[in-house]
């Protein structure tokens, strides 16, 4: 919008504050700012007052202290001697590792709902519709309390699984049991133990964890090179080199050949005394936690996934076809990367929300970042807005970094347009 | 090649053969079955697949529904019932809980004798959002209106109230729809009103105090019509003002006095009363109405080309987005206190209510921006050349048309806000979930009853979050001005 110059010699007078458009939107900011300094000043100034009459202060020592309480699952060494700051990352730690699983799991899920509901078949897409309607229209706290009430109602004791003849038997070729405490899951075994590297603060990684980074890192770089190649040479010459074994051998027989000097296999969980032993025994908080999340955004996730691959004409496939291209090539060069761009920002925020939706590990007592700073710790301490304000601190910045990260990735595939 | 005509051949057909009924694999069912569940060895794949999953949970689910057990007064006698009628180890459901505890699920610990008093809110609320929502024709609006007063009625007979209060709401009821046959019109002034009527009958108290709130709003129209003699600008900002400080600093005192002097009113139920679905829909409802306006303000100021709004409305948005509810839940049950002036103390449900507003508008405010950016640019530069103030351009041109692309969007933040609700368990209310199933399991009779009360509470939300799915659908296709 631009105005008609005034003419130069009116003089400013104080009505031209609300009725001169130039000055108009400087002077309702003005205002703005005021107010909302106003309303600032009077809940700081409020807060002040009333811890001042409790006799408390505002500040963050407490993470200094001895924390006294115990946390079931734990992915760094903890124990209640330790201070409230290091209970406060080992929830947090908790929080991406549930938000981290349940997004790999939900998004499989999704997808592959998602697709099944086109399918042709009558009767299969139905059901998937009759999952997805079902999942997406019932609170996630049912969802959660559900499954909670299947592990602890259902599921059956460890001693179940004792005797010639148990009455229960492991599942998935022998490797897991699941009991109304914990799910035993096989555990890694290596014959070759490389040791480990210390980081500090009690913190140890494997060498082989290394190891196996190193060679998946480096073998996604040598195929973005072998692949780059490949298209120099198509350009070139017109004739594409067969690349795909070459790829698949980089991608794996290094991990193949760690594997085997290390001498990686499962340890299966078995029964010793009253519980299992040798695997993995995941509480069921964290079992119920990641099932219902997974179940619950695959649900969200399949619609995104089925709209976006709706929302790809009929004509792209058509035209690709007319062009010759193979089916699965269609789906990779045409399909895909349009299907993409409607798919990837409604994913996006699926994947914020269930960090958020994490949270509700209240429900099953699952110690995450609100189970141990916004929980126990805030009880034990009675520092409750210290506590909340840095609970909500440490989830905005997770917030901002997925949508973060994902907008550049975002970016990379969105259309290029003039 | 040798002239041929009809004449010279052996034979030929005069009339046209009936056409041959199509092969038996290509026809009825049989065609369906083979196109749509057994066209390639991976879709008869997936049929089987589809029957196995069919075949799992109606072998595990059907006995366990067929041996449902109605009448019982105890988790104990119904297994005794179900032992003694299909044989030692059948399992049955338990539905006596939900005929014995069902009012619970729905009313929390509202007083059985006041139950009216809810039912007649949500027949009202049915009303005051027929213009709104069923406006398409007068035959939708009175279906809709003759089925909510029925219900309504209905309800009331099978929980018994008291004959006064049933039919002063067979009248209300009644009376609404007549209003709404013979001037549709005058029930946007009921919509209107109804917040304050829908407060008054829930929670009862003092009819001083709507009274006085609407009071307010008619000394802010005063303030507004005596200062606009002199600038109309101001008039604004001073009809605002006054029934902000009348709301503020008055209104609670006038109420109170007017009560001494002349007491009106209805028996007062405190929040803590509140519980089941009348506590969801009631902060569902709230937060529907007060999130929709908040956030398209939001959302208008997020796209301002003033600095300071912009990014003040930027801050606000992400912030509330990048948390979760149960960390905003906490604050209004924890932190509130602290930001608050010393002594005050109000409503957790009207804490709770403030922050899921919040919570919601930031969502809202995201979608609304959504469809302000997808609208063509041509759009507001046509309200420009018309020579349409701001407000003018947003109110005829640009948000009618930004919130219609923005429909599906904001219903389905309607729907995950009324599943949020349920989170108010965890500071300390009776939602229908965990609150008050936690709260039947609680006493002796029903300890350890888990599936019945969730599959009930689970089939009602279910029924109403897909009901307001469907509407948006419907809504959509309404609204759907373009020929396509």
């Amino acid at each position: 919008m631009t105005d008609a110059p005034l003419p130069a010699d009116q003089p400013f007078r104080v009505s031209m504050l609300v009725y001169d458009r130039r000055y108009r939107s400087m002077t309702f900011q003005v205002i703005v700012f005021i107010l909302v300094m106003a309303v600032a000043w009077w809940l700081v100034n409020n807060t002040i007052q009333n811890l001042a009459a409790q006799g408390k202060d505002f500040n963050f020592g407490f993470l200094f202290q001895r924390a006294g309480y115990d946390i079931p699952q734990t992915s760094i060494p903890y124990n209640s001697d330790d201070w409230h700051l290091r209970a406060t990352i080992v929830g947090l730690l908790n929080t991406i590792i549930v938000s981290v699983l349940g997004c790999v799991a939900a998004t499989i899920l999704g997808v592959s709902i998602g697709v099944a509901r086109l399918s042709k078949n009558w009767l299969f897409a139905r059901l998937m519709t009759i999952y997805v309607e079902t999942f997406r229209n019932i609170p996630l706290l049912l969802w959660i309390l559900i499954i909670y009430a299947l592990f602890t109602e259902i599921m059956p004791p460890p001693n179940a699984y004792r005797g010639e003849d148990p009455a229960w038997s492991k599942i998935l070729f022998d490797q897991v049991a699941l009991t109304n405490r914990y799910t035993a899951i096989p555990a890694l075994g290596m014959t070759n133990d490389p040791g480990t590297l210390d980081l500090g603060a009690r913190i140890t990684v494997n060498w082989a964890v290394i190891a196996f980074l190193v060679a998946i890192i480096g073998g996604w770089f040598i195929r973005g090179a072998i692949l780059d190649r490949a298209q120099a040479i198509q350009d070139r010459t017109g004739i594409r080199p067969t690349t795909w074994w070459i790829n698949l051998a980089v991608m794996t027989v290094p991990s193949l050949l760690l594997i085997w000097y290390f001498g990686l296999h499962l340890l299966a969980p078995e029964l010793k005394g009253f519980n299992f032993a040798g695997g993995i025994n995941l509480g069921n908080a964290f079992v119920v936690l990641w099932l219902a999340l997974t179940l619950y955004t695959g649900a969200f996730i399949a619609e995104i996934v089925r709209a976006g691959i709706l929302s790809v004409s009929h004509g792209q496939s058509e035209a690709a076809f007319a062009l010759g291209l193979r089916p699965n090539r269609t789906m990779n060069l045409v399909i895909l990367p349009q299907a993409l761009r409607v798919i990837i920002p409604p994913l996006i925020s699926q994947y914020l929300n269930l960090m958020k939706n994490s949270s509700l590990a209240i429900a099953v007592g699952y110690m995450d970042l609100r189970g141990t700073l916004g929980g126990t710790t805030l009880n034990q301490t009675g520092r409750e807005l210290e506590s909340i304000v840095l609970m909500m601190l440490i989830y905005l910045i997770l917030s901002l970094m997925i949508s973060g990260g994902m907008n550049v990735f975002n970016s990379r595939v969105k259309l290029k347009e003039r | 090649m040798s002239k041929t005509s009809t004449r010279d051949a052996a034979f030929f057909r005069e009339t046209m053969l009936p056409p041959e009924p199509p092969p038996i694999r290509e026809a009825g069912a049989v065609k369906w079955l083979r196109e749509n569940l057994f066209s390639g060895p991976v879709n008869t794949l997936l049929t089987v697949l589809g029957l196995a999953i069919i075949w799992f949970l109606v072998s595990h689910f059907w006995d366990w529904f067929a041996h449902s057990v109605w009448n019982a007064d105890s988790l104990a006698q119904c297994r005794e019932i179900i032992a003694a009628t299909w044989g030692e180890g059948a399992r049955g459901a338990c539905f006596a809980v939900i005929r014995e505890r069902w009012h619970q699920y729905m009313f929390g610990f509202y007083p059985p004798s006041l139950y009216w008093r809810p039912l007649l809110a949500f027949g009202l609320l049915m009303v005051a959002l027929a213009p709104i929502l069923f406006s398409e024709t007068q035959q939708i609006r009175r279906i809709v209106l003759v089925a909510t007063t029925v219900a309504t009625l209905l309800f009331m007979q099978v929980l018994g109230v008291p004959t006064a209060a049933f039919l002063l709401s067979a009248i209300v009821m009644i009376g609404a729809t007549i209003l709404a046959e013979r001037h549709a019109g005058w029930l946007l002034i009921f919509s209107a009103l109804y917040p304050l009527i829908g407060v008054f009958l829930l929670w009862g108290g003092t009819l001083w105090a709507p009274l006085m709130v609407l009071a307010g709003i008619g000394l802010g129209w005063l303030g507004w019509r005596l200062v606009g003699i002199v600038s109309p600008m101001l008039a604004v900002v001073a009809g605002i003002l006054v029934t902000l400080i009348w709301w503020i600093g008055f209104t609670g005192e006038a109420a109170g006095d007017l009560q001494n002097l002349l007491p009106l009113g209805i028996t007062s139920v405190q929040s803590e009363k509140f519980g089941g679905f009348l506590l969801a829909i009631t902060i569902g409802v709230a937060g529907i109405a007060l999130s929709l306006p908040i956030g398209i303000i939001l959302a208008l100021a997020r796209r301002s080309d003033m600095f300071l709004v912009t990014s003040l409305a930027v801050i606000f948005i992400e912030f509330i987005r990048g948390v979760p509810l149960i960390s905003l839940l906490f604050v209004a049950s924890l932190l509130l206190n602290y930001f608050l002036p010393p002594g005050t103390d109000f409503d957790i449900i009207l804490r709770v209510i403030i922050m899921v507003t919040v919570f919601a508008a930031a969502y809202m405010a995201e979608v609304i921006r959504g469809g302000l950016a997808a609208l063509p640019k041509g759009q507001y530069e046509a309200a420009d050349s018309l020579g349409l103030d701001y407000w003018k351009a947003q109110r005829l041109i640009i948000l009618p048309q930004a919130l219609k692309i923005s429909i599906p969007g904001i219903v389905s933040t309607f729907i995950g806000m009324f599943k949020d609700t349920t989170l108010v368990t965890f500071v300390g209310l009776f939602d229908p979930l965990k609150g008050i199933s936690d709260f039947v399991r609680a006493n002796f009779a029903w300890k350890g009853i888990y599936w019945e009360p969730f599959i009930f509470t689970g089939a009602i939300f279910f029924i109403i979050c897909f009901s307001m799915s469907r509407y948006s659908m419907y809504l959509e296709r309404r609204l759907q001005r373009d020929n396509r």
